[in-house]
């Protein structure tokens, strides 16, 4: 027997929608280990008591871990609620500020950590994951040696399902010093336009060097918003290397790998490291006007034509839909 | 100030790759391999550092196979002064990998070492933090830009919707992405003078693994799509198509 932690994301003092996977993963392997639900909530004060929702994933209990705002702060905090613990697994969002947290938590508990897990079971009392390696062109079932066992789960995979409890919520202090460990977050320049990051966009509109120039790009963001808030930009390295776009919104090998469950590929080819970024999209649309571009092999729907007349009846008619 | 940069000898990213006999790696009979390309970027993070300040040394370290010594090369040939080669296979562990080098960094005096933000053959963005918790240093990931000034080192990190800007005291640890650091091309002098530079290999300390690699599998093909048709006339039949079939609108 043994319990199950999932790390909760915060951002701004709202837990964001990711976590609900992790929840899920978790209850999932508890079950497996017949252990309880430990959710950490590591982020501002108030944080703990939003994430009383996460029982609605099958959280047992919130262990809310207050003032622990910077990364190192909050690897301790973890890493001392973990040892406090009997977790045979602690399990991770591998967003952004996931995977700045976990391999700390995994080095200070002195165990391997398993990133980008996109399945998850208990084999023989060990957890056993698959996750993607060669950008995806294996995947690899690989199996957690340490106790406990630590992974972080891809956003968008793993279904959220429901398996409500009542959840109470404990307040842990972090015994760490958020100015001893030598680092120190001093600002933050908001980069204009990225509301929603391309890792964890449920809709993703990406361009390719097919769109021309960046003064083009009002096209993509209009058949974006089109498709409502859960959708963001992405990019082509072409165009991230022209200066186009910013390399946060680069989809590939050297960008982001991502899983939305709509992907729409505009006058991008489809090189190999494009696609080791984004095949894994649950439906693929190609809109490209080289009938033999290679992008049409993985996309489910594609359009041979002129993005440049396709885009903007496209976004139309999504209104008109959605406006139904 | 020195400053070390562990780099890894990845497959090309065009290879294609396919799985050995034995199911648990792949073949490595005639894949191509290059320096990871996020660790481009940071052994050119280092150059353009050390060159700003007019003094200190930039060492290389890796794990890996001897056929390393050649990726190691052509990183002295871009500037960096020499390298460290410990021998072994790091088989997907970072955890194991992360132990080796900081046992090899542990007498280091680098004021700073640099990782690449991800190796991009088994992707896990851990190894650079990892080794800085068993240092015992301060490590900002995802780092685009960075100055130093006495003994503290300002990073611009890209994170979610912008930059966020850290400082640290040094010695400290970093992994790099792309952001200001524009890896250069290596001179015929360069190449010529990587030949004498020292370059140390001696067997990597074992270390106990973290994980056990149990299989390898291709993913599953993506079922065959379909042409929905040619221009703005195929667009009301995309449309439903998404709806009504795929059902994601
Ligand atoms: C080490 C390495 C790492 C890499 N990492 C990445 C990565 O992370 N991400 C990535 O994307 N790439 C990556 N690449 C680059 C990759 O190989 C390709 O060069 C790149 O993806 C091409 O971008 P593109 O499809 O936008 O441009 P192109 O290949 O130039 O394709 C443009 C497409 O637009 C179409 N087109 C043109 N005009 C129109 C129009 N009016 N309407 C419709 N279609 C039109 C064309 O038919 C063509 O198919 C990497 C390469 C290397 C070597
Ligand atoms: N075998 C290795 N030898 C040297 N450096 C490595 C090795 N593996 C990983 N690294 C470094 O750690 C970074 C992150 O690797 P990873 O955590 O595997 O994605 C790489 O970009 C390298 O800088």
């Amino acid at each position: 027997m043994a319990d199950v932690l999932a790390v909760a994301e915060v951002r701004d003092g709202v837990v964001q929608g990711v976590s609900r996977e992790v929840v899920t993963v978790a209850r999932g392997l508890a079950d497996a280990l017949g252990g309880r639900v430990d959710a950490a909530v590591a982020g501002g004060r108030g944080a703990g008591e939003a994430a009383a929702a996460l029982a609605e994933q099958g959280a047992d209990r919130v262990l809310a871990i207050d003032d622990a705002e910077q990364v190192d702060v909050r690897a301790v905090a973890v890493a001392e609620v973990v040892r406090g613990g009997d977790y045979g697994a602690v399990v991770f969002a591998a967003t952004g500020p996931g995977r700045d947290l976990a391999p700390r938590v995994a080095a200070r508990l002195g165990v391997a950590l398993l990133t980008d897990v996109v399945a998850a079971e208990v084999d023989g009392g060990r957890v056993v994951v698959t996750r993607p390696v060669f950008a995806g062109k294996a995947l690899a079932r690989v199996r957690a040696l340490g106790a406990p066992a630590l992974l972080s789960i891809r956003p968008n995979v793993f279904p959220v399902s429901d398996a409500p409890r009542t959840a109470q919520v404990a307040h842990v202090a972090p015994s760490g010093d958020a100015s001893a460990g030598g680092y120190r977050v001093v600002g933050f320049e908001e980069s204009a336009g990225a509301a929603l990051d391309v890792s964890e966009a449920a809709i993703i509109v990406s361009g390719g060097r097919g769109m021309k120039g960046p003064e083009n790009w009002h096209l993509l963001a209009d058949l974006r918003d089109a498709l409502g808030e859960t959708a963001a930009l992405g990019a082509s390295r072409a165009v991230v290397d022209a200066g186009w776009r910013p390399h946060a919104e680069q989809v590939g090998q050297t960008g982001k790998t991502v899983t939305p469950k709509l992907y729409f590929a505009v006058a991008i080819s489809g090189a190999i490291q494009h696609l080791a970024g984004m095949r894994t999209s649950g439906v693929i649309v190609a809109v490209n006007r080289d009938a033999e571009a290679p992008i049409f092999g993985v996309a489910d729907y594609g359009i041979v034509g002129d993005a440049f007349e396709i885009v903007p009846e496209l976004a139309a008619a999504i209104r008109t839909l959605r406006e139904q | 100030m020195n400053i070390t940069v562990c780099v890894k000898r990845v497959p090309d990213t065009a290879t294609r790759i396919r799985i050995a006999p034995d199911g648990c790696d792949i073949e490595r009979d005639g894949v191509k391999y290059v320096l990871s390309p996020y660790d481009e970027f940071a052994v050119e993070a280092a150059l353009q550092l050390v060159e700003a300040a007019g003094q200190g040394e930039v060492t290389l370290l890796s794990y890996g196979p001897e056929a390393t010594q050649e990726s190691l090369r052509s990183g002295l040939a871009l500037g960096a002064h020499k390298a460290v080669l410990l021998t072994g296979t790091p088989d997907m562990d970072g955890w194991a990998t992360a132990r080796v080098l900081a046992s090899e960094l542990a007498d280091d005096d680098a004021g700073l070492v640099l990782f690449g933000v991800k190796a991009v053959d088994d992707d896990q963005q851990q190894v650079g933090p990892m080794v800085a918790e068993l240092l015992d240093r301060p490590c900002a990931t995802s780092v685009a830009a960075m100055d130093v000034a006495g003994d503290a080192v300002t990073c611009r990190r890209a994170v979610e919707g912008g930059q966020e800007v850290v400082e640290m005291d040094l010695p400290a640890v970093a992994t790099i992405t792309k952001g200001r650091y524009e890896p250069r091309y290596a001179s015929l002098r360069g190449i010529m003078m990587a030949k004498r530079k020292p370059l140390v290999v001696k067997p990597a300390p074992e270390v106990a693994p973290g994980i056990a690699v149990e299989s390898l599998a291709y993913p599953a093909e993506r079922p065959e799509g379909r042409i929905v048709g040619e221009g703005t006339d195929a667009v009301p039949a995309l449309v439903r198509l998404l709806r009504e079939e795929a059902k994601v609108l």
